[in-house]
């Protein structure tokens, strides 16, 4: 989608733009923050965001304002010129994700920005995701599916290169059958009573899933109690749509 | 948070801009904000110069006043592959200008010619040296600057190369200590080929900064060549570059598409 990699099958546009035969139309267009990107620890912030606009195509002066302009509007004002290698974890991704936003690119790819963060950083960064998200159109890719959750419009959910679930939340929440999740932790498959309505997911983590009614689940919940069951009952989650369809792809 | 967000087309964006930025990402800044690299830039080409005059009790000066021109210049390529390689592996650098309007060829560019500012303090060394030690005629200083701006094109096409292929700090490495070996510890690049025994002699023109040293010091008057042999020396260093550039240009892995 980024225009670096041959597909090996199929083909993909951007905004009517083909990503292989017309890459350099394209390449006009979007920006990316690469998996693992980090800044330069010997420049600073107003450096590492001013020498991308130039390679963008961007004057000297011009990119110097644009640079510093963005950099203030995501917070980092008073750290513009302090050396990337004294900045925070969190800093730093929010320096490359001001480095693009301060291009004039119509769509740009973040490619798990916050992987690496603790817990609470990336809960901040997420404020700044949020605020990118509203200028521009954001390709975001996570592991994270809280992230996903929080920060995602539409959604689609990857199984091994294949698409096997995309919409708004609300999309993909239809999807699945039933609107509740009881989830049994450490049993066996047969102590589990048959749920009226709904479905059986067995996790991977050797946990089950039950996909149900509100109703039906707080019914199971007072079986399960009843036998001493850990359990917990939840609104269907992203979790429990990616376990779901996954699930049913394999 | 809102900021226009306006389309320039390709026409409208500087080329000399996106030159710019590697120069000043590979050299510029580094030098601005850790001036203490300066000093191993001046020192690095000298320090085998220094041997030389040494060991040859100044006979061998003007040799290695050219030498260490060459080496210089030959050491771009060394450093642009270095150089490149970590921005592309640690920084994923070269993943976001790949993803941008840049082309290969201006990203090369920019990048091959922040070796030069790298290497300029050095060179304003050299050439006071050569002000007050050699005495070089007018076309011989015309020479010169062919041969070096040869060895510069042949030494960022190796580098470039061999960067895009490189997909960590080990290969990285490997290939740096390879490119020096082939290039500036076989040659005879700081004294004339003559020092080197026949049958030893042969290998070190399999190098191009052999041929460079011969018409440089040919053209200082250290080394007679006759016109055959100058031809020749010509022409395998225009070869090799323009061979090296069409790898360059065909084999280089900057992108898929």
């Amino acid at each position: 989608m980024a225009t670096e990699l041959e597909p090996t099958s199929g083909g993909a546009s951007i905004n009517a733009i083909d990503v292989v035969r017309e890459a350099r139309k394209l390449r006009e267009r979007i920006a990316i923050v690469p998996q693992e990107a980090r800044p330069i620890p010997w420049m600073t912030p107003m450096q590492t965001a001013q020498s991308y606009l130039l390679w963008r195509g961007f004057r000297y002066s011009e990119a110097k304002e644009k640079a510093f302009n963005t950099l203030r509007r995501l917070g980092l004002g008073d750290y513009c010129n302090e050396l990337n290698r004294k900045l925070s974890g969190g800093m730093r991704r929010k320096v490359m994700v001001a480095t693009v936003l301060a291009s004039e690119a119509e769509v740009i790819f973040l490619d798990e920005p916050t992987t690496g963060l603790d817990p609470i950083s990336r809960r901040q960064f997420w404020e700044t995701l949020r605020a990118v998200g509203k200028e521009r159109f954001t390709f975001l890719t996570t592991h994270y599916l809280e992230e996903a959750e929080e920060l995602g419009d539409h959604v689609g959910i990857l199984d091994q290169g294949k698409l096997v679930g995309f919409g708004t939340l609300k999309d993909l929440r239809e999807s699945v059958s039933h609107n509740y999740s009881l989830r049994i932790f450490s049993a066996d498959r047969e102590q589990i009573p048959k749920p009226k309505e709904g479905e059986i997911v067995a996790g991977i983590d050797g946990n089950v899933t039950v996909f149900t009614t509100e109703e039906e689940a707080y019914k199971m919940s007072r079986e399960l109690a009843r036998q001493g069951l850990k359990f917990a009952v939840t609104p269907i989650s992203l979790d429990d749509i990616f376990l779901y369809l996954v699930g049913r792809s394999k | 948070m809102s900021e226009s967000v306006t389309l320039r087309n390709l026409s409208q964006r500087s080329v000399f801009s996106q030159i710019l930025a590697g120069i000043m990402v590979n050299s510029v800044y580094e030098m601005r904000n850790f001036p203490i690299v300066l000093i191993n830039t001046v020192l690095s080409p000298l320090s085998f110069l220094l041997v030389i005059v040494f060991v040859s009790h100044g006979v061998l000066l003007g040799e290695a006043i050219l030498g260490g021109f060459i080496m210089s210049m030959f050491s771009a390529g060394v450093g642009l592959q270095g150089d490149l390689s970590h921005l592309k592996n640690d920084f994923k650098l070269q993943d976001m200008v790949v993803s941008s309007p840049t082309t290969w060829q201006t990203y090369m560019f920019g990048m091959a010619l922040s070796e030069i500012v790298y290497a300029l303090p050095a060179l304003v060394v050299l050439v006071v040296l050569a002000y007050y030690f050699m005495n070089l005629p007018a076309l011989g200083v015309l020479i010169f600057v062919g041969v070096l701006l040869l060895m510069f094109l042949t030494s960022i096409a190796i580098g470039f190369t061999l960067s895009t292929f490189s997909t960590d700090i080990v290969q990285s490495f490997a290939f740096s200590r390879l490119i020096s070996t082939l290039f500036s510890t076989i040659p005879p690049v700081y004294y004339p080929i003559t020092y080197i025994p026949l049958p030893y002699r042969y290998i070190a023109y399999l190098s191009p900064t052999t041929y460079a040293a011969e018409l440089a010091q040919n053209a200082a008057g250290y080394l007679p060549l006759s016109f055959t042999a100058t031809v020749v020396d010509w022409a395998v260093l225009v070869i090799v570059t323009v061979l090296l550039f069409v790898v360059a240009a065909t084999k280089a892995r900057w992108r898929e598409i």
